[in-house]
């Protein structure tokens, strides 16, 4: 195999990978794609939302042929407390319009087609291949090892996920940091369509995304809850280093969330089949590695730690398809392979990853207010409890009434600087 | 069909894995753990491949999710190395 030398050697079949293999193959590019699992997808979790410009990003039109599951019309937020449930509920048929703004997706089938696309386009694409290491010559990457077997190309482009062992290798980041990171668990629910319609007030094509706050026993943390395709994707991300200082297993309190009071009905009559965990990148822009690339070498999506996560909206798949085309952009402008580095950084900025990233660098800080996981919820519910409450005795005025809730849950001082912390970063 | 709450074992019944017998893709060093006080990946290992028996923790890769979860958080360094499965080996996602 020495004398076989690619233009560029892909790890990882995920989003990132795909993309980028995709875009070089579409130029002519002789690329390999390698996945480890025994084909692409079958080694992903991910909560289970596209948001579909970073496919038209890619190919325009390019979304109808993915096996997306609903599009997404049903924003939904919900402030769970040990019982109860307040859920706001937005929907905007207009996100259905045009191009959806996003879909629902399963990563066994969306991987699956996604490197049969790049598989169509030209590349070679072998699944079943974990990649043990690098070839490290004159300071440059020029190949990568596999087994005994070693494989040469101008760029390998490491698309190896967010524990990327192969940025490690190549020395260009150490492990991931705990705080920098959430654990994610997910359960799949087979549920007919006709019910998921029924329950969520949607037809056959759309779908709704929900998360929710208050079910995390105080860890910082939401849940989420997407509508697929005779399924439902229902999953809990934990900030790690508040899950490792408390006591409870994180699947004890995972399945008290799927059978709170509000949660179970939804699910109700369906089968769980499936129970995966993933770690998501959680800090944003400030997680993210000063060096991404080395000569011969460009670090993408996950294992970049690209993701943003307001608790309300929660990005990695479109990041990572961003940041693959990035990294074919860069390859295929580069006319030497100590300037593709530069070029990946400068096609980041030009596709606006960067900046995305950069608008919500503290965000995460707002994530920590402790308030946000336990207290306020409970105060929420108990605000409407108040409100609604019809029992034949006198009420409280109005006004009193909810302070009183308020009182209970939080004091005034600590809801002043909660607000003042979320404020400023804004 | 009904939705129940489900341990840990039925969670990872739902799975598919290939287990490579005998050669672990994780390898922790009891010793380590021996010592540790905070033994977080008892309560964040989403699979709790990481249980306790007779007060020592005991680690078993047969139905890791391959996470990385345990890599990150542990605080002692007791896992001495962290590996993916070997190719065709480990969990295979089909609805995920």
């Amino acid at each position: 195999m020495a004398e076989d030398k690619f233009d560029a050697i892909v790890v990882g079949a995920g989003p990132a990978g795909s993309a980028c293999a995709y875009t070089l193959a579409k130029q002519s590019k002789n690329v390999l794609l390698l996945e480890r699992g025994n084909s692409a997808g079958s080694k992903n979790v991910s909560g289970g939302r596209l948001y579909t410009y970073a496919l038209e990003l890619l190919e325009p039109g390019m979304y109808k042929r993915a096996p997306l599951q609903r599009k997404i019309v049903r924003e939904q937020i919900m402030l769970l407390n040990e019982r109860g449930a307040t859920t706001v509920d937005y929907f905007d048929p207009a996100f259905g319009e045009e191009v959806p703004q996003s879909y629902s997706v399963v990563r066994a089938a969306l991987d699956e087609w996604f490197a049969g696309e790049v598989e169509t386009a030209g590349a070679t694409v072998a699944s079943g291949m974990l990649v043990d290491g690098l070839i490290e010559e004159n300071g440059k990457i020029v190949g990568i090892r596999l087994g005994d077997e070693e494989m040469r190309a101008d760029i390998v482009v490491a698309a190896d996920g967010v524990n990327s062992l192969l940025g490690q290798k190549a020395g260009l980041f150490g492990d991931v940091k705990a705080n920098a990171v959430g654990i994610g668990v997910k359960e799949t629910i087979e549920l007919p369509d006709n019910l998921i319609n029924a329950r969520f007030g949607v037809t056959d094509a759309e779908g709704a995304a929900r998360v929710a706050i208050g079910c995390t026993d105080g860890i910082s943390g939401g849940a989420f809850l997407y509508t697929n395709k005779g399924s439902i994707s229902l999953g809990i991300v934990f900030n790690a280093v508040q899950a490792s200082k408390q006591k409870r297993q994180i699947q004890d309190i995972f399945q008290d969330f799927k059978m709170h009071p509000a949660i179970q009905p939804l699910i109700e009559g369906g089968t769980s089949v499936e129970y995966g965990a993933h770690l998501v990148p959680e800090i944003g822009y400030q997680g993210i590695p000063s060096k991404l690339h080395r000569e011969g070498m460009l670090v993408a999506g996950d294992a970049a730690q690209f993701g943003i996560n307001t608790g309300m909206i929660i990005r990695g798949m479109d990041l990572a398809i961003v940041s693959g085309l990035a990294a074919a952009r860069a390859i295929l402008k580069s006319t030497n392979t100590a300037e593709t580095g530069l070029l990946y950084m400068k096609q980041l900025e030009e596709l606006l990853l960067i900046s995305n990233q950069r608008a919500y660098q503290n965000f995460h800080n707002i994530l920590g207010i402790h308030g946000i996981f336990e207290a306020y919820p409970k105060l929420a519910n108990e605000a409407m409890q108040f409100m609604f409450t019809v029992d034949g005795k006198v009420p409280k005025p109005m006004l009193r009434g909810l302070l009183g809730v308020v009182k209970k849950n939080a004091s005034f001082g600590q809801i002043a600087a909660d607000g003042w912390k979320a404020y400023r970063n804004l | 069909m009904s939705i129940k709450r489900l341990g840990p074992e039925e969670l990872l019944a739902l799975d598919k894995f290939s287990v490579d017998e005998g050669k672990p893709h994780i390898v922790v060093d009891k010793a380590i753990c021996a010592t540790c006080s905070g033994r977080v990946c008892l309560v964040v290992c989403p699979a709790r491949c990481y249980r306790l028996k007779d007060d020592a923790v005991n680690f078993d890769y047969a139905g890791c999710l391959e996470c990385g979860t345990c890599r990150v958080m542990c605080t002692d360094k007791g896992v001495t190395s962290w590996n993916y499965p070997r190719a065709s080996f480990g969990v295979t996602f089909r609805c995920s």
